[in-house]
């Protein structure tokens, strides 16, 4: 594809080529529809999430992405290339982080990354380059000699994401990369995952946390049972699906009725009962006055909605097993 | 654009293999580097003891016939034996704790593909394979078991039936659901052979069916070979057994191609 002028000054005109095409994508264990015909696009340069409850069928599209597992029905396409005739030539753009830690506990970090800058055949002199590049990126300089089992939880995720950069990947496949980290790991991930982003790295991230999809994604989609129920921008998914204010009533002991009671009067209110809480999604001009039933209940939380309330709406409060 | 449907391909696909099964090589090699002092002693103890217990010990009171000395008879099957089991060894134990560690998973997720991961195994096993004949051809020379120079040929022929031990081993291994099932494998398969498959003694001394159960052993072929060029008496008929490996140690690749495709590819 060739730039021109023109395509600068209006670039919305023609759009640049989607990085990965997924059209009526389909799974199948058997009879059991692991992804059932789905169809979305990451543009190149976006930073993209897919979120969704345990076994809705998020791992098993990133595997479908990653050319590690065979595609069943519809199309799927990888900077223009369909996954099943082109798995190398895929997989040689992409930096996959995996959910479960797959380091060599067998080799050392740095011997950990030179088996990967060899797996995609990167020239010994360039590798050691790459190597000492994410080392220092992610801040293991100091570590390169460690075991694995010696790093903490971490610096495992994060040697797992350095190792995913080795090759310079064009898009960067992160399927939960921040899963049991402490709050102060978890930021530097989202740093650095923001840095590469502003290189121009393609991100795809799965992700249970909402406030990280919120915080990274410039665009998720929610898929559940194999399906994808809303797409759009973190932003625009909360003003479409959840009401602008939250109020959590916390029950304790308290009798549920009379505030049921007054809660009812008002119909431009949603509430949802989970166990001792009634969440209640007020648009920003009701009239209603949360302070009424004040000395009903046990507590009130107000806060605005966020994507977690858009989540738990789309996809019910019933745990996933 | 038209969708495009083709389940099921990538199980009949032929394999999918370039020069890159040697990443997967190196990277066991990579591994064996960093822990070769706990390899080194364990290849020697054990033929070593065998052959002191068996070459010193029992000799005396041991006769074959058409040979001296016992070492003779049994010396170049311990060549076959103890590579046997340092292949069998690294397709099993050491392909289950790659496979539990997700290592390969790690690996298909790059450009190389489950079928170098497969073939990168079974080529270290291999080596490992070469590895252990040194180690025993020193030994039973020192015992004065080789009686032939055409015995060094042995040494670079080692990856030959070390890749169909590895082939059969991964191929069970790609089915292995623990630890413990390789024990099965072990008991059932490996140490039968090594007891039963004219290693320590001629066939016929045993009832006729051993001796059938035993030409369908790898060992068995091996073995046989083995004992003839130790000796320097090459007979055609080795010919047969160097056939028998050959078509083996294909079948058991190409089965362990499938079976870790199934493994790995869901």
């Amino acid at each position: 594809m060739t730039q021109t002028t023109s395509q600068r000054t209006a670039p919305e005109q023609v759009p640049a080529p989607d990085i990965i095409a997924a059209t009526g994508l389909l799974k199948m264990y058997g009879d059991f529809a692991a992804v059932n015909g789905i169809s979305f696009a990451v543009r190149p340069g976006e930073f993209f999430g897919l979120l969704g409850p345990n076994g809705a069928g998020k791992t098993t599209t990133i595997r479908m992405i990653t050319c590690v597992s065979p595609v069943t029905g519809g199309e799927l396409l990888v900077d223009g290339m369909p996954v099943q005739e082109a798995p190398r030539e895929i997989k040689s753009l992409l930096g996959v982080v995996p959910q479960e830690n797959n380091l060599d506990a067998e080799l050392s970090v740095r011997q950990n990354l030179r088996v990967f800058a060899r797996y995609f055949d990167l020239p010994s002199k360039e590798a050691e380059h790459r190597i000492d590049e994410v080392l220092n990126f992610f801040q293991l300089a100091e570590k390169q000699n460690d075991r694995i089992d010696e790093l903490s939880g971490g610096l495992k995720r994060r040697l797992t994401i350095a190792r995913g950069l080795i090759n310079a990947p064009k898009i960067m496949i992160l399927d939960e990369p921040t899963t049991g980290l402490d709050p102060q790991a978890k930021h530097l991930v989202w740093q650095k995952l923001r840095q590469l982003r502003t290189r121009g790295v393609t991100m795809l991230l799965t992700t249970h946390y909402m406030d990280e999809a919120e915080h990274l994604c410039d665009r998720i989609v929610i898929m559940d049972h194999g399906k994808i129920i809303a797409e759009g921008t973190p932003r625009g998914l909360i003003d479409e699906h959840a009401a602008e204010d939250v109020v959590e009533v916390h029950m304790g002991g308290n009798d549920p009725a009379p505030v049921m009671n007054e809660l009812m009067r008002h119909s431009d209110l949603r509430i949802e009962r989970f166990e001792d809480i009634l969440y209640v999604y007020k648009p920003r001009d009701s009239v209603f006055e949360p302070k009424r039933i004040e000395g009903l209940v046990d507590r009130l939380v107000y806060r605005r909605a966020n994507l977690e309330d858009v989540f738990l709406k789309l996809t019910g409060r019933a745990l996933v097993e | 654009m038209t969708a495009v449907a083709i389940p099921r391909t990538f199980r009949l696909r032929k394999p999918d293999i370039t020069f890159r099964a040697i990443r997967i090589w190196q990277r066991n090699r990579d591994v064996y580097f960093n822990i070769w002092r706990s390899e080194l002693i364990w290849p020697f103890v054990e033929p070593f003891l065998t052959i002191l217990a068996l070459g010193v010990g029992l000799a005396g009171f041991v006769e074959i016939e058409g040979y001296d000395e016992y070492i003779e008879y049994f010396g170049p099957a311990m060549l076959a034996v103890f590579p046997m089991w340092s292949a069998t060894a690294e397709c099993a134990w050491g392909s289950f704790v790659r496979l539990d560690a997700r290592t390969f998973d790690a690996a298909i997720s790059t450009p190389v593909s489950v079928d170098e991961v497969t073939t990168g195994e079974i080529l270290w096993a291999s080596t490992r394979a070469l590895i252990g004949v040194l180690y025993v051809m020193v030994i039973v020379a020192v015992f004065g078991g080789i009686s032939s120079p055409w015995a060094l040929a042995i040494i670079p022929f080692a990856v030959i039936p070390g890749f169909m031990f590895a082939a059969i081993s991964l191929a069970y291994t790609a089915i292995a659901r623990s630890t413990s099932s390789l024990n099965y494998f072990f008991a059932t398969y490996v140490t039968p052979q090594f007891w039963l498959a004219g290693v320590f003694f001629p066939l016929s001394e045993m009832p006729r069916w051993v001796g059938v159960v035993a030409w369908f052993t790898p060992a068995y072929h091996v073995v046989r070979i083995y004992r003839g060029v130790a000796t320097g008496h090459v007979e055609a008929s080795y010919l047969i057994d160097l056939a028998w490996i050959a078509v083996v140690g294909s079948a058991a690749y190409l089965l362990a191609i499938h079976l870790m495709r199934r493994r790995l590819i869901k």
